[in-house]
């Protein structure tokens, strides 16, 4: 499961440049998720400065 | 308004340093040149402490005064026991930049070199056609357009995508990105307002530093840039905050910014037919310090120079714009590349380690370690202590 605290997140873009699946992308607008290409993989939440991003692996 | 009719040699995607070196340099040599920009305002919010040295205006120009915050001739750097080693950069200094003016007038000077700059507009994908990347599907104010052009520039920051998706991995490690947190701070207690301060220590930014770049009598940028550990960049800022009250108490808090730092994982290939990618988007960054505004403008201006002849040629295919790689890597990668490596030694040092070399090193030596220059000298401060002899070894 992955879930972003949009109250915290600062759209840096940071968590993009590690995303191995281009499951996520800096919009004008802020972050986007595509939960059809991200493999729960976590490394978004350790990069992420503010500790916007929590990802619990299914299983 | 962007015309959607005409065909471009060249569209620059992003309006950052290194996006601006290109497209200025094109403009200037007649090309047709679009840049676009998906945030409404261009060089805001920073992502950035915003520290430049005087040398790079050889490359950038001389930097107006509107863009320029402060003047910095010295560097405090700050041993976890307090020791500190003073930095006096001489001529050698630099500046604290205000970012949103600087970013501004590298896109206006770009502009006015003849290419056209639209901000808020927002690369979508990129268009390829039998194997070539021929432009770009763009959006503004919610409507959907394409822009043919020869040449695709990524200079799409720390964010890239436009790269990935034309088919060209570059993916950073996370090992090799940083984690980074600033707060842009007010009615500080400075100690030396043309002074940086860095603070190091495994408990204050584990494997990483603490920077205070003053931009005006009382005001700061306040930052932090760590390798992924225990807790998040803000943990680790907000404590030093909390625990320095003879600096900040009373202090504001007039800007947040927070970013990932590319500090290594330089691309071999950074080029596919009719794409080329610049800047944070292809890690052109100094490992050292995270600094990467003098080389998103080297790696803009060597694929400016590498665009135009490939243009002359009638070649945009890989081949004829590999000359990029080959040229950034004589020029910036393998010096990057050994800085690189001191950052991966540095970053394992414990706190007792960092304490004896504040004791052992001067500042000359820091300022030479930090252009590439001398690491053999680090080698053999590093050398005496049995436990570090491996990790030394790997500056030989």
């Amino acid at each position: 499961m992955w879930e972003i605290d949009k109250k915290k997140c600062l759209r840096c873009g940071g968590c993009v440049s590690v995303c191995p699946k281009l499951a996520l992308e800096l919009k004008e607008f802020g972050l986007s998720h595509d939960k059809n290409l991200c493999i729960e993989c976590g490394l978004c939440e350790k990069i992420c400065p503010v500790g916007a991003i929590k990802v619990k692996k299914n299983d | 308004m962007i015309n959607t009719n005409k065909e471009y040699d060249i569209v620059v995607v992003g309006a950052g340093p290194g996006g601006s070196a290109v497209a200025k340099k094109c403009a200037e040599a007649g090309l047709k040149v679009v840049m676009l920009e998906k945030r409404q305002e261009i060089g805001a919010p920073k992502r950035c402490a915003e520290g430049l040295t005087f040398s790079a205006e050889k490359i950038i120009g001389k930097i107006p005064e509107k863009c320029i915050s402060q003047n910095i001739d010295t560097g405090m750097v700050h041993a976890p026991n307090g020791k500190c080693i003073e930095i006096n950069f001489g001529d050698s200094g630099g500046y604290v930049l205000e970012r949103k003016v600087f970013d501004k007038w590298l896109a206006a000077r770009a502009s006015r070199a003849g290419a056209y700059v639209q901000a808020k507009t927002e690369v979508k994908d990129v268009i390829k056609e039998n194997g070539f990347v021929t432009g770009v599907k763009a959006e503004f104010e919610g409507e959907e357009f394409e822009i043919k052009a020869k040449i695709v520039v990524a200079a799409d920051g720390v964010e890239s995508t436009v790269a990935r998706k034309a088919g060209l991995d570059t993916t950073n490690q996370i090992v090799n990105v940083d984690s980074g947190f600033q707060y842009e701070m007010s009615n500080l207690k400075l100690r030396d307002i043309h002074c940086l301060d860095i603070f190091m220590g495994n408990k204050v930014a584990p494997r990483g530093y603490i920077w205070i770049f003053p931009k005006g009598e009382d005001t700061a940028n306040v930052g932090i840039g760590i390798a992924t550990a225990e807790k998040t960049a803000k943990y680790y800022l907000d404590k030093f905050i909390e625990n320095n009250p003879q600096i900040f108490k009373d202090a504001g808090i007039i800007e947040v910014n927070s970013g990932g730092i590319p500090v290594g994982g330089f691309l071999d290939n950074m080029v596919l037919n009719g794409l080329i990618v610049v800047g944070d988007a292809a890690h052109q960054v100094n490992p050292i310090h995270g600094g990467g505004l003098k080389e998103a403008t080297f790696g803009g201006q060597i694929a400016g120079d590498i665009i135009i002849e490939a243009l002359k040629k009638g070649d945009v295919s890989q081949r004829g714009l590999s000359e990029y790689n080959k040229i950034w890597w004589k020029e910036r990668g393998n010096f990057l590349k050994k800085v690189q490596k001191l950052r991966e030694v540095v970053e394992k040092l414990s706190d007792n380690d960092l304490n004896m070399l504040a004791e052992a090193l001067s500042g000359e030596d820091i300022v030479n370690f930090t252009r590439g220059n001398k690491i053999l000298k680090l080698g053999k401060v590093l050398i005496k202590n049995p436990r570090l002899i491996t990790l030394a070894k790997k500056l030989f």
